[in-house]
């Protein structure tokens, strides 16, 4: 369903993803793992042709992304759904209008419907009675749920996770895990989340890949990556701050 | 000596390379704005909305600022005039320097100095905390969402206001030459309706209107743009609020001599 062919992407001479090759097959839970600056976000802001490579190609269902003008973009993404690190909630509108903003655009659905829609979603990530709230007043971890809900409301086939755990308490983050892995297998949609949270990543992952130094080092379902014999991998996966990996601004 | 000129010329090109960056990304995002003001959905709602925020909002800071300046205009010009017996003229000066001039300017400056800023303010913050690329994951084109409402209602609020400008301008210097200084009513309004040419409102309107696309263009690319937090929104706002200014009061002086 994607395809990652030798892209190159970098930022004002910072190379930051430097050929990577990576498939993701459909109804497949792929998480990526990398340490911070490792250019994660940079890898899944391509799927969703936030940015587009310098070389090579991103696929999705054989469609070359960067090929497609902004209509067809944009009807390619009414299928994706996306949850940010920052949860990115529309902060000057309602929790039920955030939710409903895809459908209040695309389709051509009552505002009462919408509301009735979003509160269908907000029950699904576990969120009643907030629908009028604004998202300010929410804490982070019922911001990110909000933001998964906005991210199902249009029912995708493909949902994408940037740290959905990050700045969550162990047990909010846990319940998140366990929201995200509901929604893989009840929606049956594919999806691809990035994380250095390794909790997560073998809660969730149908497979892991290590992104490290601007290239996919290793690939594989969670046990085989837990057994690496790679020592970076094992370094990162252990989470120990001596090894092969270089930490920036850190003199060795 | 080949090795100076060498680094002067890249001392130079370093020095104006990012302006010609800045101001070729603000002619882009004009070039997208106009190719997405045709483009269904019309986003009606948004753009009322923002009308509201750039006209109607501003209203009272503009009535103030437009009533004290005719006032000042007619106090001053009464105090020359008066040396050669010219006081009936008073209300022609006032009459021709708003409509044509101070208007549109004075106008132009207060809007930008509060829309224009809250412009930039909220597009930076929507930038950093990801809120334009979830638009754009919702398969939503943010220049059309949010620059294009912005852009259309200050074309469409700043000519609006210029009238209302000019109008309590020329009262305001009614006030002061009349009720305070002594003047007969009818001297005035004569004066003022007597040198007063369709041709010098209209030009004022055409200045507002440019105004009006100026400063939203390059407050919402100051937003759009915005990077590093909030310390980066705190920039876009201050640069917003200055280039927009500076802006107005250059292409005013040409503008003025095109049209003159």
């Amino acid at each position: 369903m994607i395809e990652f062919h030798e892209v190159h992407k970098s930022f004002g001479g910072k190379h930051v993803l430097q050929g990577v090759n990576l498939q993701v097959e459909k109804g497949e839970s792929l998480v990526i793992i990398g340490g911070s600056g490792s250019g994660k976000s940079v890898l899944l802001k391509h799927i969703i042709g936030l940015l587009h490579p310098d070389l090579g190609q991103v696929l999705i269902n054989s469609k070359d992304l960067s090929a497609l003008n902004e209509e067809h973009l944009n009807e390619m993404r009414k299928k994706f759904g996306m949850l940010f690190q920052s949860s990115a909630l529309f902060d000057s509108m309602q929790v039920w209008e955030n939710v409903g903003f895809g459908l209040k655009r695309h389709t051509s659905l009552s505002d009462k419907e919408i509301r009735e829609i979003a509160v269908r979603k907000l029950k699904m990530v576990g969120l009643a009675g907030i629908e009028s709230v604004m998202p300010s007043e929410l804490s982070g971890g019922m911001r990110k749920r909000v933001g998964l809900a906005r991210a199902i409301a249009m029912e995708p086939e493909l949902l994408l996770y940037d740290e959905p755990t990050t700045g969550l308490d162990p047990i909010m983050a846990d319940a998140i895990n366990d929201l995200i892995k509901k929604m893989n297998e009840k929606l049956n949609v594919t999806s691809v989340t990035i994380t250095h949270d390794m909790k997560s990543a073998f809660k969730i992952a149908d497979t892991i890949a290590m992104l490290y130094n601007g290239v996919i080092i290793e690939k594989g379902s969670p046990d085989s990556i837990k057994k690496s014999q790679n020592p970076i991998v094992r370094q990162f996966v252990e989470g120990r701050a001596e090894g092969p990996i270089v930490i920036e601004g850190i003199e060795a | 000596m080949a090795n100076m000129i060498v680094r002067t010329i890249e001392f130079i090109g370093a020095l104006i390379e990012r302006p010609v960056m800045a101001l070729g990304r603000v002619f882009l995002l004009f070039f997208s704005v106009v190719k997405n003001i045709p483009k269904p959905p019309f986003e009606i709602r948004n753009t009322i909305r923002q009308m509201l925020e750039i006209g109607v909002n501003s209203l009272p800071v503009v009535l103030i600022t437009a009533v004290f300046t005719g006032m000042v205009l007619a106090l001053q010009s009464y105090t020359g005039f008066k040396r050669f017996g010219a006081e009936g003229l008073v209300g022609s000066v006032v009459a021709l320097s708003m409509t044509r001039e101070l208007g549109p300017v004075l106008a132009a400056l207060i809007v930008t100095g509060r829309a224009g800023a809250a412009m930039a303010a909220e597009l930076g913050t929507m930038r950093v905390t990801e809120q334009i690329d979830a638009l754009e994951t919702l398969a939503t084109n943010p220049v059309k969402y949010l620059v294009v409402p912005r852009f259309l209602s200050g074309m469409i609020m700043l000519p609006a206001l210029t009238v209302i400008t000019d109008i309590v301008g020329i009262l305001g210097g009614y006030f002061v030459t009349v009720i305070l200084l002594g003047v007969s009513s009818k001297k005035y309004m004569t004066a003022t309706w007597s040198y007063l040419e369709l041709q010098d409102i209209y030009i004022g309107l055409i200045k507002a209107c440019f105004f009006g696309a100026a400063f939203t263009l390059i407050s919402c690319y100051k937003g759009f743009y915005t990077k590093g937090g909030a310390e980066g929104v705190g920039r876009a706002t201050t640069g917003a609020v200055v280039y927009s200014s500076m802006t107005i009061l250059i292409s005013d002086y040409f503008l003025s001599a095109l049209m003159f």
